[in-house]
């Protein structure tokens, strides 16, 4: 099962390989990851989706939590949620219509003779669909973010 | 009052100081040569020299796990740093507090393939509790305080501490302030566990009718063997120790059902695999424990009181969790116990059963009293012979292996901390060197180092430490000319055949080798000399003394769980096992 957790940790070198090492280290997955300074500037926030069961994510959340540069950690799933991610794709300017943009909802962020870069904002799994129905059209390039999240309550991830 | 200014090199000695760290133990290089100069001029922090790093990180090892103070290395950067990390492996698993200090090529060199220079912060962080790469002089100070605070606390493990060579320049000085305190946004270690929690372990442990304490060695990093104690005697329940926990209840007291897991007592894994209610204190559950975790303790109830949050539910489910400090946690569960009525009649066929058991399949404590038929020594009639003649009042330190396990199974560790081996990493060479670290602790006690031929020769060059240093270890070398454990699986799985576990008569004399280093050694190849032989060995109280002892090369270490099934599955001789 997909899960999506996001974590607050110092913004200073080493967190992130700390991160991504326990993740090799203990067997896990990571789908996707995200990070970026946070308001205050001292802390960086991480968004990241794996797979597994209860007992993993579980796991996963303490062995996270034990870092010590890592503030805090949440498994997002435990409330309500929403997830976004933002997609780039790259067209030669022949082989998408200017229609064909608005039906999938694109955003035009670059345009010239030649070539024509593309904006997606959706849920993850949307952007999958739109990524079978973009390739029909034969995309130079398509970049993905990964997942990032936040608690659709009152609820947040401060320290 | 005028601070006077210091160098980063001095500042980090004098943040030893103020740590109260009286022992370095360490081997200088470039990159650590300004920290080596600090260390010169002055007389607060002395410097052991060893002759390898691993033996600098285990000394330290040793020293913190008898003293429970915080052991200290320090090693040059490159090869000096890599040396170090069977030392930090072997901390990281057994979750000791010790601080190395590495010397890093200088900050602008960082990232060049500079001479000795190795990535310490990469190349260590698996095996860490945290780590540091300073980046300003004068962050030292706080540095050292969040060290020594990390490894300290909570579920203790080694700290890095990497110090590139320009930020211990003595040109560069700068005011010497050193924190009071220390508070860490991202660090909080659990102390007192939820009294909510406390109160339904109160309720199991008062339903329980057949249960057992399984206790590791957070009992004993916590210094809660007083409040374990109390517990086990307040409920009269048995009691069994991993290898890590042995010593944080007293080994000969009838209520200790002796070591469990992989190589524990018949009585303590029926216990275990019979119990109604499982109390498991800082214990983890491993596999060396649980053999197959699907077929682990099923009638039974489990509470479980650990320091480390990621350990409950790990690897075994459990009904009670109760995360805090071992000491915090016992004494809140006593406090509510004395509240109730206790009724240890109730225990009263389970105790039997036990006693049946042990008289069953227990060990045989009066292994000196056996002659042979093939006139061989055993090796348990060594360490029977070691415990007698020390009065069970040793130190033992241990390496990996065969002998490992006859001295977890047959000397009696009353007190906590008397018992240092390698458990969880499992690190042959562990044994002479953590020895030093605890005669450095402990000058005046008898602290015998029980190895074998293969482990010994891991750190072998620290027998020149001990004798600049004058340190009397005793080495009991369990010598039966093969590596015993291997050979042992390879006798029980691989049909005897015995790939890489013999020397072909490559094995040096030991005796003469030592003689050499400036040690007394002591040969012992006959059964009826063993005796008169540990009695010299321990009487000479300023040598060290390498004791030689030729064992049985055949004997292997029983009781055995057979993988792969239930902690009942256990082989208790070459041709009896339980199933």
């Amino acid at each position: 099962m997909k899960r999506v957790i996001a974590l607050l940790m110092e913004n200073q070198p080493g967190a992130l390989s700390r991160v991504v090492g326990l993740f090799s280290q203990r067997g896990y997955n990571i789908e996707t990851l995200i990070v970026a300074p946070t308001s205050d500037p001292t802390l960086s926030r991480l968004t990241m989706t794996t797979n597994g069961d209860e007992k993993v994510v579980q796991q996963i959340t303490k062995q996270l939590d034990k870092l010590i540069d890592v503030v805090t950690v949440s498994d997002l799933g435990e409330s309500d949620f929403v997830e976004r991610e933002l997609m780039l794709v790259k067209f030669d300017k022949n082989s998408i219509a200017s229609y064909e943009i608005e039906k999938f909802e694109g955003k035009v962020v670059f345009e010239d003779n030649e070539i024509i870069n593309l904006q997606f904002v959706g849920e993850p799994d949307k952007l999958d669909k739109l990524v079978e129905s973009l390739n029909t059209k034969e995309p130079l390039e398509i970049v993905r973010s990964g997942s990032s999240g936040i608690s659709s309550n009152s609820k947040t991830l401060t320290i | 009052m005028s601070k006077t200014k210091t160098s980063g090199g001095d500042a980090l000695i004098q943040s030893l100081h103020k740590e109260g760290v009286e022992l370095v133990f360490g081997y200088p290089g470039g990159a650590a040569l300004h920290i080596y100069d600090a260390l010169f001029n002055q007389s607060e922090v002395e410097h052991i020299l060893v002759r390898h790093e691993q033996g600098a990180v285990h000394a330290a090892d040793g020293y913190a796990r008898s003293t429970g103070k915080p052991g200290v290395a320090l090693v040059t950067s490159g090869p000096g740093a890599t040396n170090a990390i069977t030392g930090l492996a072997t901390a990281f698993m057994d979750s000791t507090p010790v601080v190395v200090i590495s010397g890093q090529v200088k900050s602008e060199l960082i990232g060049t393939d500079s001479f000795q220079e190795t990535d310490m912060i990469g190349v260590s962080r698996p095996i860490v509790k945290h780590s540091f790469l300073v980046q300003k002089a004068e962050d030292i100070p706080e540095i050292v305080k969040k060290a020594f605070h990390i490894a300290t606390t909570g579920r203790p493990g080694p700290v890095v501490i990497d110090v590139p060579k320009d930020l211990t320049d003595p040109n560069h000085t700068f005011e010497f302030n050193y924190p009071n305190e220390i508070n860490m946004r991202s660090y909080k270690p659990a102390k007192v566990g939820d009294p909510k929690q406390i109160k339904e372990a109160v309720d199991l442990i008062l339903e329980a009718k057949k249960p057992v304490i399984y206790s590791g060695g957070g009992v004993i990093q916590d210094n809660a063997s007083a409040e374990l104690t109390e517990l086990a005697k307040l409920l009269q329940f048995p009691i069994t120790n991993t290898l890590m926990g042995l010593g944080a209840f007293p080994g000969t007291d009838p209520q200790f059902l002796g070591m469990l897991g992989m190589h524990g007592t018949y009585e303590a894994n029926m216990a275990m695999h019979n119990t109604d209610l499982i109390i498991a204190v800082g214990a983890r559950f491993d596999d060396r424990i649980t053999n197959d975790p699907k077929q682990f303790a099923l009638g039974a109830k489990k509470i479980h009181i650990d320091v480390d949050p990621a350990s409950l539910s790990k690897i075994i489910n459990v009904d009670v969790p109760v995360v805090g400090s071992a000491k915090e946690c016992l004494s809140a569960l006593i406090v509510e116990l004395n509240k109730q009525k206790i009724d240890t009649n109730k225990l009263e066929p389970w105790l039997k059963q036990i006693k049946e058991w042990r008289n069953e399949h227990g060990l045989n404590h009066s292994m000196l009293d056996v002659v042979p038929d093939n006139g061989k020594i055993l090796p348990q009639q060594v360490i029977q012979s070691l415990y007698k003649e020390t009065e069970g009042k040793a130190f033992i330190t241990s390496d990996v292996g065969q002998h490992q396990m006859f001295a977890a199974q047959y000397y009696f560790f009353d007190k906590p901390r008397q018992w240092i081996n390698s458990g969880g990493l499992g690190t042959m060479g562990f044994g002479l060197p953590s020895a030093m670290g605890v005669q450095f602790a402990f000058p005046k006690d008898t602290v015998a180092c029980v190895t074998g031929e293969g482990s010994i020769q891991m750190c072998i060059q620290e027998l020149s430490t001990c004798f600049q240093y004058g340190l009397p270890i005793k080495i009991i070398n369990l010598n039966n000319a093969a590596l015993g454990m291997v050979k042992q699986w390879q006798d029980m799985q691989y049909g005897g055949r015995h790939s890489a576990s013999t020397y072909e008569n490559s094995l040096p004399d030991f005796c003469a080798l030592s003689e050499s280093y400036g040690h007394v050694g002591i040969k012992v190849t006959k059964l009826d000399e063993l005796e008169s032989a540990m009695k010299e060995c321990i009487s000479l109280k300023d040598k060290l003394v390498f004791l030689d002892v030729d064992v049985d090369p055949d004997e292997h270490v029983y009781p055995m769980l057979e993988a792969g099934n239930a902690m009942d599955f256990m082989h208790l001789s070459k041709d009896k096992k339980t199933w």
